[in-house]
């Protein structure tokens, strides 16, 4: 780990002056940051602690929806009532993803920027773009069972980790960010970045950006969702593939459809043309295998992730049923429904 | 005094100086005694705890929040102790296993783990005691399907699993049959 | 006096006993090798490689020794003397080659070999500087793939003596070709790492005297005191090494670890103390299991009957020692067969040696064995525990030698009625709930019962409290409470009045903690010493007034209990310990004594084959379109002799069982086999099994009296639990689905590709 500075901002004005410089880290409920400081792949110069700042609240938007703040805890989220009752997926997603003491800790405006777990940016014995750009990536051709099948490029092939950030992608949530030009509001779609030229920058925040809050929209989807993970043990694992899918059904018609990816590409994945295939559709597994075709489209492994695109292509099936029959993978009994 | 004046780039003023160089005055209660602390920024809570206070109850398994044998209780909630830098806690209060029973006056989970031999090498105990106190508070886990899910974030390669989930059943008084 | 009191309480061999040092872990009370308190000590932090082979060429320590608070930094150029013979760095398992030596030299044999140590008063500083040390090495090219190295495979001239040969019998190819019914398929199993939940950690005290005590995270304390001696010039009696508490080994502290040989290196440099704690990165650059692959071919009569069994495996070992396992011996042993042959050979690869993990060679080689069995049943349509009943053999069909004891048809017959196994479909993919697909699946588990050579002290005070100490360890296989109930059990004293010692160089001589021989070897040594104890009582209370216990020729004819002891013949003549050591004016009675082999031993073991067996059943649920698997139900039906403390021993076989689960589903370490480094060296990507993955486990230990095969008839439990129980999970998801698993741990991946 190596030696910075500490400051401790007490509000948002405060925190953009001390996190302006480009080498500063906020930190929050620090397990993604400590983590990757001890093993020296974030090396900032100074540390910006935010965990004082006014921001841990979960309030109803005027004209619907509602404001989680960037410093609520996941697991303040997840139980939280309204999240439970109107964004049922965004509470299974939280669940679904590490344990309960690291919901404890991690806040909202963490979890979606934490770092992918690709093993070579993580060891800093091996070469990585991502970490240190130019290096080149040791992943493409070395161990790939966790890597991406979409949206990956030459220069990086990892994957985003979070659980959360499936759930928020499929409720098209929007995040609300404070930076030295003033606020700004990205819709989620547009948080997280493929890698391309620049695998580095994983979210489209600038420098000395801080998210103060994720708007979660009016729309709710209480009852035809569902968040399947899958891992390789039961839980405290990250996802080879995850699903969220939420749909509204009217008339026995589906007439609102979202599906996102997990464990498949640099950003939560999804495709405009996979959901307008179920719009206007009677559930069927024939549509749910072509609106996966639609999702998986281009898709291709790296040898050892060869297949994640069976994997994903049922899982997307499974989902869809599970939404659409109002039966939601359980977080806790762990047969799949 | 603004709290950006905590900033080690920032003069540090006539009532810094006399501490020691890079170091930050951070205020902890750690079972229900106050300390007074000058410390590093990147000292973490567990290092805090294990190298300089000589609390050792609270276990290293991976100093990275992948096996829980870290996990003390923060303002009554349970966390990984390995994720925290010590400062970010300022004015916290902190329970260890220390601090939830000592021989001869033990807390209902550690005679429990006792009593369902909930453990081997004994390494995981402490960090799993202190899960099981923060799940029986959260209130989320009633049936032992949730319980396990609910202490997954504590590894045990003695694999004690199911007496574990045995002895946490037990204090809160439920069978928690499949 | 004659004793009043009606029902005397007598806790010993059989009571299932508390750990007595549960309130010492619970509370955070036990002390492991890095938490102990040394004044003026340095940290030391290990900075680990990055090549897998070559030369280091340059290490530019400035910005690392300009860190303040930095005292040195320990390389191959400045460290101080170690000895030059690698005879000198031989440790207990003695495995054939050049030991590993930390800091030698510049050659680098394995990516994450340590190539120096930073020294600095806190930790943080330590680690720090240790970030700031910028190696460059001189690579030369490097072989870490198995399927490579297999070009290269090898039986050394020079075995471990632990290593025992398979024998061939009859024509094993003649019958194969001939058999009505044959089998042949490639088995595996994937490279694992012991990951004990406490890091490898060494606490140095230097006195100053010119003794050290050494706080070490290992298996045998004596082992590495004369590790130590030899290796940095050390007198034995100037070291003094403790392992009280061990936060798990699995056999990864069977050999001293490198990260002792820094910290004794960096306190001898700077006569100074020194801690040095791996990392959990750094648990992946020493001992694993060996990657394995081991080829079957099995013929038999219609029946079922097998008349031929072909075994070939190999192992993978490093370049430069040779680590022999025994592969491909328990199938022969196990099964009825008259035409057997065995191969086995060890493949070296650019990686730190492989060693001993929990039942080395038996959990590689019977659950991949159990699996081909499984294969040949349902060609025969027999079913599986059928299957292996008509193949049961009441010797050693290898050895051709009776068994001390074999109750593995009781463990087969009451394992498969506590599962329900009666009645099972014979074919696969017949039981389901919803989108599961349920299969049950057998296997058998074998391991050998040993016994070693141990000493033990026992010492009773005027006051009734008695002490029993040994130099063995407990690391978790519940030693203390064993040592407790042995001595309860031979005294009758109440295990309150008893202090079980151990983990301390300076305790009786005893052998490292591994193999399962702990029970039966610690046990036999603390009953002998407290036996003696007894003989002393005995002549004592020939001194108290009146002579209750005249009658008595020998400690034989009385009943300790209850802090007492009675005439046999005639309990209501007893005396107390206490009163006895009065009244002969002692204040306090200390025996040690050695429980050795001895020549009936010696003769019984030239003759006669002595194993533990298991029966293990396994339930799985697969999703039929995902294939996640779900481990619901297992049973152990466990045949190991006498079960000391039935509490502690099902725990022994929990936790094998949970390994198990670990080999059959999760436990993988992934090579890049161009960086020739373990890339997912970490507890979140290495997978051990998390509490989700672990359901119903049973757990039945079987009545086997078995007076011969150790003092005790204790047969150890430490490896058995693991055995096969992989083997069962393959065989389950078989039975689930219809796919055939030859390859472990069975992913995801496997079943969805």
């Amino acid at each position: 780990m190596i030696r910075f500075d500490y400051a401790r901002p007490a509000d948002v004005a405060e925190a953009l002056r001390d996190g302006a410089d480009a080498q500063a880290a906020y930190l929050a409920g620090g397990t993604n940051l400590v983590d990757l400081l001890k093993e020296n792949v974030a090396r900032p110069t100074r540390v910006v602690d935010i965990t004082r700042l006014p921001l841990s609240g979960i309030a109803e938007i005027e004209g619907g929806g509602l404001r989680l703040g960037a410093l609520a805890t996941n697991t303040r989220t997840a139980y939280d009532e309204r999240v439970q009752a109107d964004y049922p997926l965004l509470s299974s997603a939280i669940l679904a993803g590490a344990t309960a003491q690291l919901r404890n800790a991690a806040t909202n405006g963490g979890n979606i920027n934490q770092r992918t777990r690709c093993y070579y940016f993580y060891d800093v014995g091996t070469p990585c773009n991502k970490r240190s750009p130019g290096q080149g990536c040791a992943a493409i051709g070395g161990v790939t069972r966790i890597h991406a099948i979409l949206g990956a490029s030459h220069q990086c092939i990892a994957t985003h980790p979070s659980d959360m950030a499936v759930g928020l992608a499929a409720l098209e949530a929007q995040v609300r960010v404070a930076g030295p030009g003033g606020e700004r509001v990205i819709p989620f779609g547009d948080y997280h970045r493929l890698p391309g030229d620049e695998p580095w920058r994983d979210t489209t925040l600038q420098p000395g950006e801080l998210v103060t809050a994720i708007d979660l929209p009016p729309e709710t989807f209480p009852t035809h969702y569902t968040y399947l993970k899958l891992r390789d043990r039961l839980s405290y694992a990250f996802a080879l593939v995850s699903v969220a899918v939420a749909l509204r059904l009217e008339a026995g018609r589906i007439a609102e459809a979202r599906i996102a990816l997990g464990g498949v590409a640099h950003k939560p994945w999804r495709r405009p043309e996979a959901e307008a295939l179920l719009r206007g559709q009677e559930p069927a597994r024939d549509l749910f295998g072509a609106a996966a075709d639609a999702l998986l489209s281009g898709a291709k492994g790296q040898g050892a992730n060869d297949f994640k695109l069976p994997l994903a292509r049922k899982a997307i099936l499974r989902a869809l049923e599970q939404a659409a029959a109002g039966t939601p993978q359980s977080q806790t009994d762990k047969r799949i429904a | 005094m603004s709290q950006a004046a905590l900033s080690l780039k920032d003069d540090p003023g006539p009532a810094l100086a006399s501490r020691p160089i890079g170091t930050l005055p951070v205020r902890l209660t750690i079972n229900g005694e106050d300390h007074a602390l000058d410390l590093e920024p990147w000292v973490t809570l567990l290092d805090l705890l294990r190298e300089r206070l000589h609390l050792t109850g609270t276990k290293k398994g991976c100093d990275h929040g992948q096996c829980g044998s870290c996990t003390v209780l923060v303002d009554g909630t349970r966390l990984n102790a390995c994720l925290k830098l010590a400062v970010s806690l300022d004015g916290s209060e902190v329970t260890t296993i220390e601090g939830l029973g000592q021989p001869g006056n033990l807390h209902p989970l550690q005679a429990a783990f006792i009593e369902h031999d909930a453990f081997q090498c004994g390494y995981c105990t402490p960090g799993q005691i202190c899960s099981a106190v923060g799940l029986i508070a959260e209130g989320h886990a009633h049936t032992r399907d949730e319980v396990r899910e609910q202490m997954s974030g504590n590894l045990c390669r003695c694999g004690a699993y199911t007496n574990i989930a045995d002895a946490i059943l037990d204090v809160m008084g439920q069978e928690g049959r499949e | 006096m004659p004793d009043t009191r009606q029902t005397p309480i007598k806790v010993g061999i059989g009571t299932p006993l508390s750990r007595v040092d549960g309130v010492d872990k619970v509370t955070g009370q036990a002390l492991y090798a890095a938490e102990y308190v040394v004044p003026g000590m340095l940290h030391g932090v290990i900075v680990s490689g990055r090549i897998a082979k070559g030369r280091i060429a340059v290490i530019d320590e400035a910005a690392a020794r300009a860190v303040p608070g930095v005292a040195e930094v320990l390389t191959h150029r400045n460290r101080p003397h170690v000895a030059w013979r690698d005879s000198a760095h031989k440790d207990e398992l003695s495995i054939p080659g050049d030991p590993f030596v930390a800091l030698r030299d510049d050659r680098i044999l394995f990516s994450g070999q340590p190539v120096a140590l930073v020294l600095a008063d806190s930790f943080e500083a330590a680690r720090f500087a240790a970030s700031l040390l910028d190696v460059t090495y001189e690579e030369e090219p490097h072989n870490v793939d198995f399927d490579l190295s297999l070009a290269e495979k090898t039986l050394p001239l020079w075995k471990r003596k632990s290593f025992h040969a398979p024998k061939s019998h009859g024509d094993a190819d003649t019958a194969y070709a001939e058999a009505d019914l044959r089998h042949e398929g490639e088995y595996r199993l994937a490279t694992e790492h012991h990951n004990p939940m406490e890091m490898h950690a060494s606490t140095v005290h230097w006195h100053g005297d010119g003794t050290i005590t050494v706080y070490d995270k290992c298996q045998g304390a004596q082992g590495v005191r004369d590790f130590i001696a030899s290796s940095f010039g050390f007198r034995s009696k100037d070291v003094r090494v403790v392992n009280a508490y061990v936060g798990g080994a699995f056999g990864s502290g069977l050999r001293p670890q490198y990260q002792v040989q820094l910290a004794v290196l960096a306190a001898k440099h700077l006569q100074r103390s020194v801690r040095v704690v791996m990392t959990r990165q750094q648990m992946f650059t020493h001992v694993h299991r060996p990657q394995a692959i081991y080829s079957i071919k099995l013929g038999a009569e219609r029946t079922g009957k097998l008349t031929s069994m072909i075994h070939d495996a190999t192992t993978s070992t490093s370049r430069f020692e040779n680590n022999l396992e025994d592969v491909v011996t328990w199938g022969m042993i196990n099964y009825a067969c008259l035409n057997m042959r065995g191969e086995y050979t060890v493949a070296p690869r650019d990686t730190y040696t492989s060693s001993d993990m929990r039942a080395p060679g038996a959990a590689t080689g019977m659950t991949l064995f159990e699996i081909a069995m499984d294969e040949l049943a349902y060609k025969a349509k027999v079913d599986p525990l059928e299957f292996r009943l008509l193949n049961y053999s009441d010797e050693d069909a290898m050895n051709r030698q009776p068994f001390t004891s074999k109750a593995l048809r009781e463990a087969y017959r009451e394992g498969a009625a506590a599962f329900g196994w009666q009645g099972r479909p014979i074919e696969p993919r017949q039981m389901r709930d919803g989108r599961e697909m349920i299969g049950w699946g057998v296997a058998t588990g074998i391991w050998d019962a040993q016994f070693s050579k141990t000493s033990a002290r026992a010492t009773l005070l005027a006051d009734g409290r008695l002490e029993v100490a040994s130099a063995t360890a407990d690391i978790g296989t519940g030693t203390y409470t064993v040592m407790t109930l042995v001595a309860a059990d031979t005294l009758g004293i109440a295990p309150e009045r008893i202090t079980s010692r151990l983990g301390d160089s300076d305790l009786p001589t005893a052998p490292v903690e591994g193999g399962s021989w702990g029970a039966a070897s610690t046990g036999a040594a603390v009953q002998l010493a407290c036996r003696s104890v007894a003989e002393r009582l005995l002549k004592a209370a020939a001194k108290v007034e009146g002579q209750p216990l005249a009658a008595a020729s020998s400690i034989d004819d009385l009943v300790f209990a209850d802090g007492r002891m009675a005439l046999r013949a005639d309990p209501g003549r007893s005396v107390a310990i206490i009163d006895a050591m009065q009244a002969a004016g002692l204040d306090r009675i200390e025996v040690e004594e050695t429980a050795a082999t001895g020549l009936r031993g010696l003769v019984s073991q030239a003759r006669k084959s002595r194993k533990t067996h298991s029966a293990v059943f396994a339930e799985v649920r697969v999703d039929e379109e995902l294939g996640q698997i779900r481990v619901t139900r297992i049973v152990s039906a466990i045949a190991a002799g006498r079960i000391i403390n039935p509490k502690t021993s099902r725990s022994q076989i929990l936790g094998g069982v949970v390994m198990g689960i670990g080999m059959a589903l999760h436990e993988e370490t992934l090579a890049d086999l161009r960086l020739g480094r373990w890339m997912n060296h970490n507890y979140a990507e290495y997978h051990i099994p998390a509490h989700a993955d672990i359901h119903d486990i049973e757990v039945i230990f079987v009545d086997e009296p078995d007076p011969e095969v150790t003092p005790l008839g204790v047969k150890g439990l430490g490896e058995i639990g693991i055995i096969s129980v992989a083997g069962a999970i393959a065989n389950a998801i078989f039975h689930a689905t219809g796919q055939r698993h030859r390859s472990l741990p069975i992913t995801l991946d496997k079943l969805v590709a």
